[in-house]
């Protein structure tokens, strides 16, 4: 078992004909059953040609009705990434992973504001987001393959590479992941915090979890504050930014203190205060999170 | 991106908001002829620079004949303006906005964001204008009224006339300041704004509603669709390093520290600077290379950092994912040539091609730091700023 995806996940690629879709749908490939688990790609242009033997198809709902595909992940340029999102949204897919940087946030909140009307079971993982892996079984997304390893520790986290080191702390004490997810770094976005530790909780495959936030919003404040009546698993903390001054955007869209909101100090105290073991140390993750098992 | 005042009051204008007349100057000459144009008996001169408390900082002044718009546009223009949100050297003063005095008799605040939580945009009112709206926010939360905003509908009459009434608009100007509101959110969401802010909206001695400032920031994401916005772009009011940093696609940001930054992905970054304030150092820098970081990048990333005279060393980390390790370290070698140096330089490099990489750090005979975890690089580079190596 794992969170979201595992090797049995029929994926998608939306915008599998540019640069990035195409680098990133050949690693993913080459990882673990990434040959059974990549079907399909969308283009409307190219329906009916392939991408190295995957064929394309002119729609997301094509994709799904000639393969099975039951989850996509978006390679689409910001302009047209929300239109991509909501393709996938209409077809029902289980799940949306949409890696894109730089989506207009008035975007995000007209396919977040339609997805919720909608009322569909399709998720949406991203944007502005590294994907999500089940080591040894199937990597959706950006991140390297080869810093995971199999095993029982879930990993959930705002940034890219602040993920990566987690894994890899994970990885060198020997222990492993069940999952390694990336929520992303956008004001508006879809799966939170509080979403993922829900799917961790529920994971008999998972036996404690690393959550990394960052300065800006209030969502590890609210994951904090369910997990302090829910979880019935060890959670470990870092959150990023501790330095950050207020009003200034720390690269990621999101990642910035307005009003007084969204310190990093604010939310290590509300997550301390809620039985979660937090560190200021990010080199000191995994060592930390082996404590608690 | 930020504009002026004066900016975003013309933007308002468009969508019906009722501003009061004025004029943006850049001279004297051109202060007392808009003064002259605008007639009247009061006048107002505004410090235009981007950022808020220009009252308190002595950038806003009222005059009462053309000659004193004149003399206080003499004082205002090129002074070095500080508020709260200039940090300590302050803003050049470059333009100014003369406008016709208002008769206040009743100050408020709206103004509008993109809420995380509920995913829309919030209106926010207080009946509390004038003043630092964070202020009210922390001491009296009570006072401001918030409304979420349905993205299909737009702020309904109903919202609009129900939040005018709880900040205290009389009866007879509710239409008029429905009407504002619902040009509020129009302008907000036709331009991508990331913040709209009136404040104060003012009630005249005659009962007009009137938005006696204005600011409006916007989503650089979404600015390749709007090139009118992007040619209000004022270079004047932001950091030359960050503008230069921007045109190599570098997510800069300068601090006041002296150990350099130079990282991959946003929350590495920032967590690299945590690390080094752990370890009782200070970041010089907020630096995110991103994903697609070329030698060409590295170099010019350097080049930015050295700008800083404070500068007493360099710590670059490195989680190499699609980012290969030997790309960064030869982009490394690269800057560390051409740049001369000049302070230590630590490199912590982690992940894809990690031993080639540091192979190729340790043929160019550099003096360079090496260390194999973000603590350690971390010590490390906060020793060799102390100068204790």
């Amino acid at each position: 078992m794992s969170i979201l995806v595992n090797k049995n996940t029929r994926v998608v690629t939306q915008g599998i004909t540019g640069k990035t879709g195409q680098f990133h749908t050949r690693t993913s490939r080459e990882y673990a059953n990434g040959r059974s688990c990549y079907v399909a790609g969308v283009n409307p242009k190219k329906a009916g040609e392939d991408f190295e033997g995957i064929p394309i198809f002119a729609s997301v709902k094509d994709a799904k009705e000639k393969t099975g595909a039951n989850t996509s992940v978006v390679y689409v340029p910001p302009a047209g990434a929300a239109a991509a999102i909501w393709e996938a949204v209409e077809a029902d897919l289980d799940l949306v992973i949409c890696i894109t940087e730089g989506i207009p946030v008035r975007d995000m909140i007209e396919v977040r504001d339609r997805m919720r009307k909608r009322g569909g079971k399709t998720l949406l993982l991203g944007p502005n987001c590294p994907g999500v892996i089940t080591p040894e079984e199937i990597k959706i997304g950006i991140m390297p393959g080869h810093i995971h390893k199999k095993g029982r520790i879930g990993v959930v986290s705002r940034s890219g590479t602040l993920t990566y080191e987690a894994v890899a702390q994970v990885t060198e004490l020997g222990l492993g992941q069940s999952s390694a997810v990336g929520i992303g770094g956008d004001p508006v976005n879809g799966l939170k915090h509080i979403d993922v530790m829900k799917l961790f909780n529920d994971d008999p495959d998972t036996d404690a979890v690393i959550m990394i936030g960052e300065i800006g919003g209030g969502d590890e404040e609210a994951a904090a504050y369910w997990m302090k009546d829910n979880m019935k698993k060890p959670v470990v903390g870092f959150i990023a930014g501790v330095t950050a001054p207020p009003g200034k955007r720390m690269g990621h869209a999101g990642a910035i203190i307005s009003g007084g909101q969204g310190t990093a100090q604010a939310k290590l105290e509300v997550m301390e205060a809620c039985g979660i073991k937090v560190t200021r140390n990010p080199a000191e993750m995994g060592k930390l999170l082996k404590s608690v098992l | 991106m930020k504009i002026h005042e004066y900016q975003a009051k013309e933007i308002l204008r468009r969508y019906g908001v009722a501003t009061p007349r004025g004029v943006p100057v850049f001279s004297l000459d051109e202060a007392a002829k808009a003064a002259e144009s605008l007639g009247g008996k009061v006048w107002v001169v505004k410090a235009q620079i981007h950022a808020g408390g220009r009252g308190k900082g002595g950038g806003v002044k009222l005059a009462r004949s053309v000659d004193e718009v004149k003399a206080l546009a003499g004082q205002i223009l090129g002074m070095q303006l500080k508020t709260h949100q200039t940090g300590p050297e302050g803003q050049k003063v470059r333009r100014l906005l003369i406008e016709e005095g208002a008769d206040i008799r009743k100050e408020l605040y709206v103004g509008m964001v993109v809420d995380r939580g509920t995913q829309k945009v919030a209106l926010m009112a207080s009946s509390e204008g004038g003043m630092d709206i964070e202020e009210v926010a922390a001491h009296t939360p009570e006072k401001i009224h918030k409304v979420f905003i349905d993205p299909d509908k737009g702020l309904t009459d109903a919202e609009a006339d129900d939040v005018a009434r709880k900040i205290g608009v009389p009866d007879a100007s509710v239409p008029q300041a429905r009407s504002i509101l619902q040009a509020l959110y129009r302008a907000f969401w036709d331009t991508d704004a990331s913040l709209a802010e009136i404040n104060p909206l003012i009630l005249t001695g005659d009962g007009k509603v009137t938005a006696l400032d204005a600011k409006m920031n916007f989503d650089d994401n979404a600015l390749f669709r709007h090139p009118d916005i992007v040619a209000m772009r004022d270079l004047d009011e932001e950091d030359p390093d960050e503008i230069q940093a921007s045109k190599f696609d570098l997510s800069y940001i300068a601090l006041d520290g002296n150990i350099g930054c130079l990282v991959n992905g946003a929350g590495l970054a920032m967590a690299t600077m945590d690390t080094i304030k752990l370890y009782g150092g200070s970041p010089a820098n907020f630096l995110d290379v991103g994903g697609g970081a070329t030698a060409e990048k590295v170099t010019e990333a350097f080049k930015i950092m050295l700008h800083n005279p404070g500068l007493q060393a360099i710590l670059v980390n490195i989680f190499g994912g699609i980012m290969k390790c030997d790309v960064i370290a030869t982009g490394i070698v690269a800057a560390a040539r051409e740049v001369k140096l000049g302070v230590p330089l630590v490199v912590r490099m982690k992940g894809t091609n990690e031993d080639l990489g540091k192979q190729i750090l340790k043929e160019s005979g550099l003096p360079i730091i090496s260390a194999n975890n973000m603590a350690e690089a971390a010590e490390k580079v906060v020793a060799a700023a102390k100068g204790k190596n």
